[in-house]
C-alpha cells in the first residue's frame, strides 16, 4: 500500500475526538441582540458607518475597512442600531462594536436568497476580487486574512497552485468537514471562482484520510470541474498550517519569512471558498458562518450555521447547556484555541468552533524544569527551537530570537503539547513573537 | 659547568633588558590617560549597578558624571536613586561642583484591586508572567488595566524591595526601595510610578489607573478611581488633574492636605502613614467603607493606623 502524502518535519498526532462529525449544519435561531465587534480581520479594525438609530438590513454594509488589510463588515441581522460603544471582546479587553437589536428578518434587496446553485461564472478576474473585497470576505480558518488581498497576486509573481484546506486538524472541530459534505458542490464553484481570480489552471483540495466521506463526496463531484484534486492526506497536525499544506500537497517549500506566492501557492480554507461563492454568485456578504459547538461533556455536539455577532451562550444553550463541570470554553481549537473570558461574548468572522473542556482537562498541570529531551525541537513543524526561543522570550533577549527565528513560527502548540515537563512554551513563544515583531516594525 | 650558568644569565639578563626598553616604547605609545576621578567617584557609588541612573553600571555613571563636571560643569540630570542625595553630594565634592538636593523617590503602586476589591471571575492557569497575561487577557476580576498579581515587579527588583502579598495578590513595596524604577519598567500596565517619599513619607495618591467611565469601572472594581471629579473640585493647590476619566496627583504640587482623600466617593485616593484624624460626626461614608472595604485597602486612619495599609513601611 502506497503510504499516504504528509509534510515531512516534525507534528503531532493529537486525540481526535470529531464528536460533532456526524451531526448536520443547524441553522440558529436568530439572537436578540447581535454584537458585531469592528475588529474582525486581521489588519487595521472597520470603521463604521452606521450610527445610533439607524435601520439596517440582513446584508447592509455598516462598517468599512478602509486600510490595505482590512475588511467591510456587513449587518448579519436585521433591526435597529442601538449604539456604538465598547464591548468585552474574548480576551475580556474592551473593544469597539456595533450593537444591533434584531427585527424580523428582513435581507437587502441585492442578495439572491434563492436555493438554486449558480454554476455559471460570469465575472471577470477583477469583478471578483472587486466583490469579494465588497463583502468582506475574511479567510475563515481561523487568522482572518481578508481574502481580497491574498488574490491580489504581487507583480512579478505568479500563482500556479490553488490549495484548498480541507484538512481541519485541529482536534473536536468539525465544521470544515460539514461544509465539505453538505455544500460541496456550492464550495467547488466558489474554487472554481478562486482559481479564476488568481489566473491559475490546477487547484488541489487537501483532506486527512480520517474524513474518509468527505474525500469520496468531493472526489465524485470534482469529476464535473477540470483542474480540480482530491488529494487524501495522513492524519498529523499541524497540517493544516499553510506552509505545512503546501509542502504535503505540492511538496514545495515556502522559505522563511516568505509568503505561499514565493513557490507559486495561494492557500484558501473550504470555509472561504463557500463564502467566496455565496459573494460572488449570489451577492451574499459574509454575514454567518459554521461553527462547531463540542467538548467530551457536551450532551449534543452540533454544527451550527452561525449570523456573526450571536453570543456564545446561546450556542451553548442550542448544544443543551453548559454542562456542570465544565472548566473552560476555548475559541477554537484544543491546539490553538484561546480561552473564552466570558460566555457573553459574539461569535466572529474567525471564530471555527466553541469547545467545552471538563474542568478536570482543562487545568494546566505545574510547569517542571526542562529535561533537555529535546522532543520540542523534535515536533516543531518549521525546524525550530521552542525551548531555546521560550527562554529567550522569557529573559526579554529578542535580537537573539529574531535571529533564531521566532517569527517563523506558526503557534500551532506541538511543542507544548509534546513537552513532558509541561512547560508553558507557547505561550513565552506568542509573547517573544509580539515584542519581536513590534520591533521589527518600529525599525521600519 | 660555571660557564653554561654565566652563559644563560646573560642571556637572561640581555634579553629582559632588551624587552623592558620595547615594553617602555609601546606603554608609552599606547597609554591610556584614564582620569583619575572616575576611579574616585566610582568608589562612592553604591556598585548595586541597577541602572537606576540611566546608565548601564556604576563606572558608566562615574565616566558620565566627569565628563558632564567638565564639559557643563553641573550634574544636570545626573543622579544615582540608590545612593541617594548623601553619595551625590560626595560626588560632587569630588569633582569640585555643588549639587541640587533632590527629594528622595519611592515607587508606588496604584491599584487596590485586591482579591476583596475586584473578585475573580475568571482563574488564570497560564505561567506567572505579568507580560504574557497581560497580552492574553484583561485579568481575573477584569480590569483590564489592574494588577495582574503574577509579580513581574517583583522579579525585577534587585533590592527586595518589593513583595506579592498573598492575601489581597497586590505588591507591596517596603523601604528598602531605592526608587531605581526597574519595576516601573517591567510593569505591563504602568501601574508602578516613582513618587515623592515626602517627610515622614506621607503620600497621598489615586490607586487606580482605570481610564473607563465609571460604570464599567466600578463593575469590575469596588475601589476603582470612577472619574467623578470631586477630587479635582475640592483640591486647592490645583494638583488635581482629570484626563481619560481617571484623576492623578501631581506630587510637586500636592502639599498633602488630604482634602481629596475625604471627598472621594470610592476610596481611590489613598493617603499613607499620616497620624490618625480626629474622629468627625460625619459616618455616612464612614459605613460604605466599612461594609465594602476590607483591611488591606483602608487607608483611612480613623479606622486604620497608617501601619496596615497597603503600602505599610516596614
Amino acid at each position: 500500500m502506497k503510504s499516504l502524502k504528509t509534510f515531512t518535519r516534525g507534528g503531532v498526532h493529537p486525540e481526535e475526538n470529531k464528536f460533532s462529525e456526524n451531526a448536520a449544519i443547524e441553522a440558529l435561531p436568530l439572537p436578540k441582540q447581535a454584537v458585531i465587534p469592528l475588529g474582525q480581520n486581521l489588519g487595521v479594525p472597520s470603521k463604521p458607518i452606521v450610527k445610533k438609530g439607524d435601520e439596517v438590513k440582513v446584508g447592509q454594509l455598516i462598517a468599512k475597512g478602509e486600510a490595505f488589510i482590512s475588511a467591510n463588515l456587513h449587518s448579519p441581522v436585521s433591526g435597529k442600531v442601538v449604539k456604538i460603544d465598547d464591548a468585552i471582546d474574548s480576551s475580556g479587553y474592551r473593544r469597539q462594536a456595533i450593537f444591533v437589536d434584531v427585527i424580523d428578518d428582513v435581507w437587502d434587496d441585492s442578495i439572491d436568497t434563492s436555493p438554486t446553485i449558480v454554476r455559471q461564472i460570469s465575472l471577470s478576474k477583477q469583478e471578483i476580487i472587486q466583490r469579494i473585497k465588497e463583502c468582506g470576505i475574511v479567510g475563515l480558518g481561523g487568522a482572518t486574512f481578508p481574502t481580497h488581498v491574498k488574490l491580489m497576486v504581487p507583480d512579478g509573481k505568479k500563482a500556479e497552485y490553488l490549495i484548498i484546506n480541507g484538512v481541519e486538524c485541529e482536534p473536536y472541530l468539525t465544521s470544515d468537514h460539514r461544509v465539505m459534505l453538505e455544500k460541496g458542490e456550492e464550495m467547488l464553484i466558489g474554487v472554481k471562482i478562486l482559481m479564476k481570480a488568481l489566473e491559475v489552471e490546477k487547484a488541489v483540495i487537501g483532506i486527512e484520510n480520517n474524513k474518509p466521506d468527505a474525500i469520496r463526496h468531493l472526489t465524485e463531484l470534482s469529476q464535473a470541474y477540470t483542474g480540480i484534486m482530491v488529494q487524501a492526506l495522513k492524519v498529523k497536525y499541524p497540517q493544516g498550517g499553510e506552509k505545512q499544506l503546501i509542502k504535503a500537497t505540492v511538496n514545495r517549500e515556502v522559505p522563511s519569512g516568505k509568503l505561499p506566492i514565493e513557490v507559486g501557492c495561494v492557500v484558501s480554507n473550504v470555509g472561504t471558498a463557500l463564502a467566496v461563492y455565496d459573494a460572488v454568485q449570489k451577492n451574499k456578504p459574509l454575514i454567518e458562518r459554521v461553527v462547531t459547538v463540542t467538548g467530551k461533556s457536551v450532551r449534543k455536539p452540533s454544527n451550527f450555521m452561525v449570523r456573526i455577532g450571536t453570543p456564545v451562550t446561546e450556542l451553548i444553550a442550542a448544544a443543551q447547556g453548559l454542562p456542570e463541570n465544565t472548566g473552560k470554553v476555548i475559541n477554537g481549537g484544543p491546539m490553538m484555541g484561546k480561552a473564552l473570558t466570558s460566555i457573553d461574548v459574539p461569535i466572529t468572522k474567525g471564530s471555527s468552533g466553541i469547545l467545552i473542556m471538563k474542568s478536570e482537562d482543562s487545568r494546566r498541570p505545574a510547569p517542571k524544569p526542562c529535561i533537555r529531551c529535546s522532543k520540542c525541537t523534535e515536533v516543531c513543524p518549521m525546524g525550530l527551537e521552542p525551548f531555546l526561543l521560550a527562554k529567550l522570550a522569557k529573559l526579554a533577549i529578542y535580537d537573539k530570537a529574531e535571529n533564531e527565528k521566532i517569527m517563523d513560527c506558526i503557534e500551532c502548540g506541538s511543542c507544548q503539547f509534546t513537552c513532558p515537563s509541561q512547560l508553558p512554551l507557547l505561550d513565552f513563544l506568542r509573547l517573544g513573537k509580539q515584542r519581536v515583531g513590534l520591533l521589527i516594525r518600529t525599525r521600519k | 659547568m660555571n660557564e653554561i650558568l654565566l652563559f644563560s644569565l646573560l642571556t637572561l639578563a640581555l634579553l629582559g633588558g632588551a624587552l623592558s626598553v620595547i615594553l617602555y616604547f609601546v606603554a608609552q605609545k599606547f597609554k591610556v590617560i584614564e582620569d583619575p576621578r572616575i576611579d574616585l567617584v566610582d568608589d562612592v557609588l553604591p556598585k548595586a549597578n541597577c541602572g537606576g541612573c540611566g546608565y548601564p553600571g556604576c563606572r558608566n555613571f562615574a565616566e558620565v558624571s566627569v565628563k558632564s563636571a567638565d564639559q557643563k560643569k553641573n550634574l544636570e540630570g545626573l543622579n544615582c536613586p540608590v545612593g541617594g542625595n548623601d553619595v551625590m553630594k560626595q560626588v560632587a565634592a569630588i569633582l569640585g561642583l555643588e549639587v541640587e538636593e533632590k527629594e528622595p523617590m519611592i515607587a508606588v503602586i496604584r491599584c487596590n484591586g485586591s482579591k476583596a476589591n475586584s473578585p475573580a471571575r475568571i482563574q488564570y492557569d497560564g505561567p506567572a508572567s505579568c507580560a504574557f497575561a497581560h497580552s492574553l487577557y484583561a485579568g481575573e476580576g477584569g480590569c483590564q488595566f489592574g494588577c495582574l498579581g503574577l509579580g513581574d515587579c517583583v522579579v525585577s527588583c534587585d533590592f527586595d524591595a518589593i513583595h506579592m502579598n498573598p492575601e489581597t495578590g497586590l505588591p507591596v513595596v517596603n523601604d528598602k526601595c531605592v526608587a531605581c524604577g526597574a519595576c516601573v519598567k517591567a510593569c505591563p500596565r504602568g501601574i508602578i510610578e516613582l513618587r515623592n517619599k515626602n517627610k515622614k513619607d506621607r503620600r497621598i495618591f489615586v490607586s487606580c489607573v482605570n481610564k473607563e467611565k465609571g460604570g464599567p469601572a466600578k463593575k469590575n472594581c469596588s475601589v476603582a478611581c470612577i472619574g467623578c471629579s470631586k477630587c479635582f473640585q475640592v483640591c486647592p493647590y490645583e494638583a488635581i488633574t482629570m484626563a481619560d476619566n481617571l484623576a492623578y496627583i501631581d506630587y510637586e504640587k500636592c502639599k498633602l492636605c488630604r482634602k481629596c482623600v475625604e471627598v472621594c466617593p470610592t476610596d481611590a485616593i489613598h493617603e499613607l502613614n499620616f497620624p490618625p484624624r480626629k474622629p468627625k460626626p460625619e459616618p455616612a461614608s464612614e459605613i460604605k467603607t466599612e461594609a465594602g472595604v476590607t483591611a488591606e485597602t483602608a487607608s483611612r486612619p480613623p479606622k486604620k493606623s497608617a501601619k496596615e495599609t497597603n503600602e505599610t513601611q516596614e
